[in-house]
């Protein structure tokens, strides 16, 4: 492949892939994203291949793998077109049928489908599934129709349009009036107008090598792939499924400023993304995207990928910044913002994944269409990694306003098991959990911060009535104190006190006063950290206190778990009314603690008993014999006389 | 972490210590910059397993970056080990997703079919056991990799099948 060396050549190559490709040529699309990697794609593919290969259509019909199509849940996801039929879990077995029936026959093959739960009604189409059809798809949405691996792929969706829009007729200006007219909000969770941002580098002189402005400074863009918060992988999944349209977001934003280089700084834990992306800048290079005189523009810019050890708060941009050094990624106090004073002490744009993914569109589209969507203050949509105790888990991308209630019961399809919701918690470990009166709350940026919560990255993790919320900030706590890099003395030791104090509530050992104590040291936490991890990292135990204080006062004063989930404050119990002496609890007990035999009502040992609920799980439904208790003592076993099931059939023997 | 010794109480290492020409050419293919630092030393880590001693000093004499620096970012990041690893490295996840849906009792599962904690690795030098935070598979939870393979809404009592794979 030669250089493009012109927007007008890059249309031409544009419509020369357009006029090869036949819309009407069988094609298999396969998710494969990590999860659907994780659900077997890989065999899947390897039999299509197979089977293809073996029905003689090499010729006759593609195979496509994209990036990751958002129902994890239900991978791996194949979708046979031209007639877009989808196919859910899909195991290599299935394949010789899909070749033969559907993609040569036509036919649809109905046990593969989508059921939908609420109405038993099969559906052919993925946009017609409830899952999909409440969300808004801009930024996700190609990663259905795109190899990642492919530019060709990319290109032919209209790809590196923005970037020759840019290049052929705006200045630095007019692009930045554009993103500062879009009003789009920092996407990595704080939520800082990108424009404001890029306008405090670009106001500075950029030095450009032989010109006039030798004298100004180097700049840099930056990438923040360091997708560090637990239950939320929506940047993995975008630069997984289309890197490209990361890429393209950043060059802009360096045009925009001005800046000559650029960092993608993306979590070794992410190897698919690490490979997708490098494969996406040498493919931009060759194409003449990157490199010097892009598009033939003048302009020259360069990408480097560099990958994060495995530290949370490198996440953070001046500690990603330090990181970038070659450093340990600490954060620094931000008197001066890094678009002033960041890498190397010269003007640094850093941005979230997403938000340089609405980059291209924000140009193409302008800023008026992008602004139709959202709320007053927080526009576009937010990818949300819908997680937790929740029907459908997946990647949602919905406008900013959207109702909680809408994003878990309409897309999520609601909680599993017929249990009850009880919180979700957004915001990653920084954020704090948001009770079921708040349902209805319409998410952006300045609700959920209003609600005690944040929006963080997007991770959005479903509740039910089974989740202890102290245990909950506890988990948080112990995660951030773990993260913490110990460089202030609010977020080290006051995170550690504050563990210290929930631990022995979830243990029983709670005393009066710990929940003023916990709220006494937040307040530190929050005015005296040196960055926004010790800085928020009090919201969850702030927010679990301010929604659910009558589970810290049941912990503390009764000594009992209301979800009956700490193991230390429950019991486990056979109600001997209902055990049918079926031995299965016996037997599968992993420390022999409890007693019975066959038609002997079963007791559990209370000493011998480690708690690992076992005995819960396996006994059972029908039954429901065994159960748990919290703050209450467990009755005495019944007297050995008492024990002796005689079952009606032996009566009549 | 613990330090695992063999019976004959030496260290163990699966390959002599990595050689230094190797450990050259990896910080040749980044330009020998002292920025660089982390990358090098991912690469030595993915490719070695652990950092030994006499790598971190041939980097630090390299790169002109002092040892203690160079100490400070191997014990400071998750990637990197300063003792030898297990063939095979499990990675619980305990991400929150994976959390609420009862994480911690696969991991309990995994240390009692291992007899090793997270950080540890057994004295056969088979299994090294560590939590993530997320490994970005939340649908899927509770979710546990090993060797980089995922697998997916793990029970405790399925744990034994999948790690009896491995040897």
């Amino acid at each position: 492949m030669s250089r493009i060396n012109s927007p007008a050549e890059l249309e031409q190559f544009r419509k020369g892939i357009l006029s090869k490709r036949d819309p009407n040529k069988p094609c298999i699309a396969l998710c494969s994203g990590s999860a659907c990697l994780a659900s077997g794609s890989d065999q899947v593919a390897a039999s299509l291949e197979e089977e293809i290969e073996k029905q003689g259509l090499s010729d006759q019909v593609e195979i496509r793998r994209t990036g990751c199509h958002g129902f994890c849940e239900r991978g791996p996801i194949t979708i046979i077109h031209p007639e877009e039929t989808s196919y859910f879990q899909v195991e290599p077995e299935d394949v010789p049928e899909i070749i033969s029936q559907t993609v040569k026959g036509k036919q649809v093959i109905e046990r593969l489908l989508y059921v939908d739960p609420s109405t038993n009604e099969k559906i052919i189409h993925e946009s017609e599934i409830p899952f999909y059809k409440n969300q808004e798809r801009l930024v996700l949405g190609s990663n259905v129709s795109i190899d990642p691996k492919s530019i060709d792929d990319y290109v032919a969706i209209g790809g590196y349009s923005a970037l020759a829009k840019v290049l052929s007729g705006m200045t630095s200006e007019q692009v930045l009036e554009e993103v500062k007219k879009s009003n789009l909000r920092g996407r990595g969770g704080g939520g800082f107008p990108t424009g404001i941002k890029w306008q405090g580098a670009a106001a500075l002189p950029s030095h450009v090598e032989g010109s006039r402005n030798a004298s100004g400074e180097t700049k840099y863009v930056i990438v923040n792939a360091d997708e560090g918060d637990p239950g939320a992988y929506m940047n993995r999944s975008t630069l997984e499924g289309n890197p490209h349209s990361v890429l393209e977001g950043l060059i802009i934003g360096a045009f925009a400023i001005g800046a000559q280089e650029g960092y993608i700084y993306v979590r070794q834990e992410y190897p698919l993304a690490v490979e997708n992306v490098d494969i996406a800048i040498k493919q931009a290079e060759e194409y003449g995207f990157l490199g010097g005189n892009i598009l033939g523009s003048g302009f020259d810019f360069n990408v480097q990928v560099h990958q994060g050890a495995g530290a949370f708060v490198s996440g953070e941009s001046t500690a990603l910044m330090t990181a970038l050094e070659g450093k340990v990624g600490e954060p620094r106090p931000k008197y001066i913002r890094s678009n002033v004073k960041g890498l190397w002490g010269r003007p640094s744009v850093l941005n979230n994944v997403e938000t340089w993914a609405n980059v291209p569109l924000i140009i193409n589209k302008g800023a008026d269409w992008f602004t139709q969507f959202g709320t007053e203050r927080s526009k576009g949509t937010k990818i949300f990694s819908l997680v937790g105790k929740v029907t459908n888990t997946g990647l949602v991308e919905v406008p900013m306003g959207t109702t909680l209630r809408d994003i878990i019961y309409k897309i999520g399809g609601g909680i599993p098991g017929g249990k009850r919701f009880k919180a979700v918690q957004t915001g990653g470990p920084s954020g704090g959990c948001i009770p079921e009166e708040l349902l209805d709350l319409q998410v952006d940026f300045d609700e959920l911060t209003r609600a005690g919560s944040m929006m963080g990255s997007g991770g959005m993790i479903v509740m039910d009535e089974d989740t202890c919320m102290v245990d909950v900030a506890r988990y948080f706590i112990d995660f951030l104190t773990d993260e913490s890099c110990g460089k202030c003395v609010p977020c080290r030791e006051g995170l550690r006190q504050m563990h210290k104090i929930l631990t022995n509530i979830t243990v029983g050992k709670g005393r009066e006063g710990d929940i003023e104590l916990l709220e006494e040291l937040s307040e530190v936490a929050i005015d005296a950290s040196l960055c926004a991890l010790g800085r928020t990292a009090p919201n969850p135990v702030l927010s679990t206190i301010r929604y659910f204080r009558d589970e810290y006062e049941a912990h503390i004063k009764e000594k009992r778990c209301p979800a009956l989930s700490c193991k230390e404050l429950i019991s486990y119990y056979i109600d001997p009314t209902k055990c049918q002496a079926c031995m299965i609890c016996l037997r599968k007990c992993p420390v022999e603690a409890i007693d019975g035999a066959k038609s002997k009502i079963h007791i559990i040992d209370q000493e011998k008993c480690t708690k690992c609920g076992t005995c819960f799980e396996v006994c059972p439904s029908r039954f429901g014999a065994v159960i748990k208790i919290s703050g209450e003592p467990v009755p005495s076993p019944i007297p050995e006389d008492a024990r002796t099931i005689v079952r009606k059939s032996k009566k009549n023997e | 972490m613990r330090l695992v010794h063999s019976s004959e109480n030496e260290p163990i290492c699966e390959k002599a210590a990595m050689d230094t020409d190797r450990i050259d050419q990896i910080i040749d293919n980044h330009q020998g910059e002292a920025s660089s630092l982390i990358q090098v030393l991912l690469e030595i880590q993915s490719e070695h397993r652990w950092l030994p001693r006499e790598a971190l000093e041939r980097v630090s004499e390299k790169l002109k970056v002092p040892l203690t620096r160079i100490l400070h970012i191997a014990t400071f990041y998750k990637a990197f080990s300063l003792v030898p690893k297990g063939r095979h490295e499990i990675h619980v996840c305990m991400g929150t997703a994976c959390h609420v849906r009862g994480a911690s009792r696969v991991l309990d599962a995994v240390q009692d079919l291992t007899g090793i904690r997270p950080g540890e690795t057994d004295l056969d030098l088979k299994f090294s056991l560590e939590t993530v935070n997320c490994l970005g598979c939340c649908a899927l939870g509770p979710v546990m990799a090993i060797d980089g393979k995922t697998h997916g809404k793990m029970a405790p009592d399925e744990t034994a099948d999948v790690l009896k794979n491995y040897d």
